[in-house]
């Protein structure tokens, strides 16, 4: 299983899939920070867009995603303040440009993104900027690789670890896998050639039943990770259960903003009420986040649900598998 | 305030001649639009083609060129693409209240140098001035006629099996030039936006082969969105090797970063030709010759086959289907 989006992309894009003898099959797993945003966090994020002078910050994908009932790009058609950012940091500029409106930022992502995330509560903390706030969603990568393992729903051989998450943690936090799993870990980068090395290290590793972790990626991954960029995690963010579409809540898998800094979370800051939540019939995007369905095993894929009428994330987002198996088809299924 | 553009300005009155007599006739000067009368009267017989486009790139200063440069060589290319030499322009400029009479001047001479360049007149324009905040500083709007030598007949309908696609240099240029000066995403790198005129790289085709079947401009959604445009108007297959399709070592690093595909980018100075086999190589030579054909290459070819279709070899040598680009580019979150 590839646990990255941006791995499934480049296997899909390159025709990795072809090459592989047939015997290697790749599934695509949760690792697509937009496509497993619960339903529910969704519609918390639209609500917040509605209420009175707010403005929503986030990262472009997020906002085609559909919620329940709306969603974000809809929510600003009807008048809602929101704004795609590429950095944390440029929301907190918004804020300070805007002191008038509660400036929110829609924090999606794993340990690559949380960093940054965390850098931006400190900065408008030090700047003394008090309406910028962070609806924190973002998830830890190890904890969900267990739940995934536990369910023993799919079993797995071996597992593409994410690159860039790795850069952050380092090697070591999946040596849980091999050792209580017996399962291959391989952390690999995002060019095809990286890819195709780390399959390589992979079937190595399953055909001499000695599974470990292994990083081909040396040009990005330390096994120590990026401890500064941990640490600053940590000063902002504490460990808490996070709801995952298609997998549920997992404990110990997300960041919630520590009581410390609790006047810059939105979940504190803003109360609302909602509808209960409610997921897009027949889209199986929770199969294919787990890895259980692959994209063209969806009834409404290519049918009712396409890039340019997406039912479920990932088809929306560019990291979402469906969106890659809609993009980077082989000449087979034309 | 004497030096930024006033309401005003756009009021029809003796600002608006001001303006007008001061900031555009100057630099853009020539028989019909000197008689300031209400249309351009020129002559012209044979056959006519006749284009208009919008321009409202953010940033409007961009390395390489910036909105004024952009909105002639667009129109002038668009002319081109059907193989007509472009004569007249017109420019009709909608001003944000407040906006740099200096930058304006600015623009107005890289409109001239372009104009210049391309060997077109602008004969009629306009300018309006809209509140604050109700445009993003400025957008242009050129229309533009050119005329068609006998004999040609260049239409996206034209590719024929067995023809030759020929791009005329790397791609992606434009696109993460303009990227690299957005808001929030600044990183710094010595690339140059791609934008230029290309109706004389055009004619020195056409006079060097008459089996010329297309030309289009990769612009907005990049080539692969232009290659399925020709596949689908001409009701054929097109087959490309994304080894032979050359883009800089800068743009390549750059998409990378951002998880982006070059081959979505936009260009403003490229051409794809698609051509009769048999006059391929010769064609090509010519392009090589051109300073804005320099990096010109063959990078596929026409096929009965997958009609509609665009097929791309990939590097590693399996094959993938080319979609055109849907929805914006974004880059990835993790």
């Amino acid at each position: 299983m590839e646990f990255c989006g941006g791995h499934t992309h480049a296997i899909l894009r390159y025709g990795i899939r072809q090459l592989v003898p047939k015997t290697v099959e790749m599934r695509s797993g949760p690792g697509c920070p937009v496509c497993v945003t619960a339903t529910a966090d969704l519609d918390k994020a639209i609500a917040l867009a509605h209420l009175p002078d707010v403005i929503i910050t986030t990262f472009g994908d997020m906002i085609r995603v559909p919620g329940s009932y709306s969603s974000l790009q809809q929510a600003k058609a009807e008048g809602a303040d929101v704004r795609i950012v590429y950095s944390t940091i440029d929301a907190v500029e918004i804020a300070k440009a805007n002191p008038e409106k509660s400036v929110i930022f829609i924090g999606i992502g794993f340990e690559t993104t949380a960093p940054t995330i965390a850098a931006s509560i400190l900065k408008a903390q030090q700047e003394k900027i008090g309406n910028f706030y962070v609806l924190s969603l973002n998830k830890l990568t190890p904890p969900v690789m267990k739940a995934l393992l536990d369910s023993g729903e799919i079993k797995l051989d071996g597992i593409v670890c994410p690159g860039h998450v790795s850069v952050i943690i380092g090697s070591h936090p999946y040596e849980f896998i091999p050792r209580d799993y017996g399962v291959a870990c391989v952390i690999s980068g995002f060019e095809p050639l990286d890819i195709l090395l780390c399959i390589d290290k992979l079937v190595d590793q399953i055909e001499k039943g000695e599974p470990k972790v292994e990083i081909a990626y040396p040009r990005g991954v330390r096994p120590e990770g990026n401890r500064k960029a941990r640490q600053l995690m940590e000063k902002v963010f504490e460990i808490g259960e996070a709801n995952w579409r298609g997998i549920g809540i997992v404990p110990q898998s997300g960041l919630k903003v520590r009581g410390k800094y609790e006047r810059f979370d939105a979940d504190k800051a803003f109360s609302m009420s909602l509808k209960p939540p409610r997921e897009p019939k027949g889209c199986r995007c929770g199969d294919v986040i787990r890895g259980a369905a692959m994209p063209p095993e969806c009834k409404l894929f290519r049918k009712a649900c396409t890039p340019e009428s997406p039912v479920g994330p990932c088809m929306v987002s560019s990291e979402g598998a469906c969106a890659a198996y809609y993009q980077y088809g082989t000449p087979e299924n034309l | 305030m004497d030096d930024s553009i006033l309401l005003a300005h756009g009021s029809g009155g003796k600002l608006s001649h001001e303006l007008v007599e001061k900031k555009f006739l100057p630099f853009l000067a020539n028989t019909a639009l000197n008689k300031l009368d209400d249309s351009a009267i020129f002559e012209a017989s044979g056959r006519l083609a006749f284009t208009t486009d919008s321009y409202v790139v953010n940033p409007i200063f961009f390395p390489g060129g910036d909105i004024g440069k952009l909105a002639v060589c667009g129109t002038v290319n668009d002319l081109a693409m059907n193989g007509a030499k472009p004569l007249y322009l017109s420019l009709s400029a909608i001003i944000e209240e407040g906006f740099l009479l200096s930058e304006l001047e600015q623009i107005v001479q890289s409109i001239k140098k372009a104009a210049e360049e391309a060997e077109v007149s602008i004969i009629a324009g306009d300018t309006k001035v809209v509140n604050r905040g109700q445009a993003d500083k400025l957008f242009i709007t050129t229309s533009g006629i050119g005329i068609i030598s006998p004999g040609v007949d260049i239409s996206g309908a034209n590719a024929r099996a067995g023809d030759k696609v020929l791009l005329s240099g790397t791609i992606g240029d434009h696109g993460m030039a303009v990227m690299s000066q957005r808001e929030g995403l600044r990183f710094s790198m010595t690339l140059e936006s791609d934008c230029a005129p290309l109706n004389k790289l055009v004619s020195q085709l056409l006079e060097t082969s008459s089996r010329i079947h297309c030309l289009r401009d990769p612009t907005r959604g990049g080539l692969a969105t232009t290659l399925n445009e020709l596949a689908r108007q001409s009701k054929a297959g097109i087959v490309v090797e994304e080894a032979k399709i050359p883009a800089k070592e800068e743009v390549k690093a750059a998409c990378e970063l951002l998880g982006l595909d070059p081959i979505y980018v936009a260009n403003e100075g490229k051409l794809v030709a698609v051509v009769d086999p048999a006059d391929a190589d010769k064609i090509l030579a010519q392009m090589k010759k051109n300073s804005y054909g320099r990096d010109a290459a063959i990078i596929g070819e026409v096929t009965s086959e997958h009609p509609g279709k665009v097929i791309m070899k990939t590097k590693l040598g399996p094959s993938r289907i080319v979609d055109m680009l849907s929805g914006e580019l974004l880059p990835r979150i993790c």
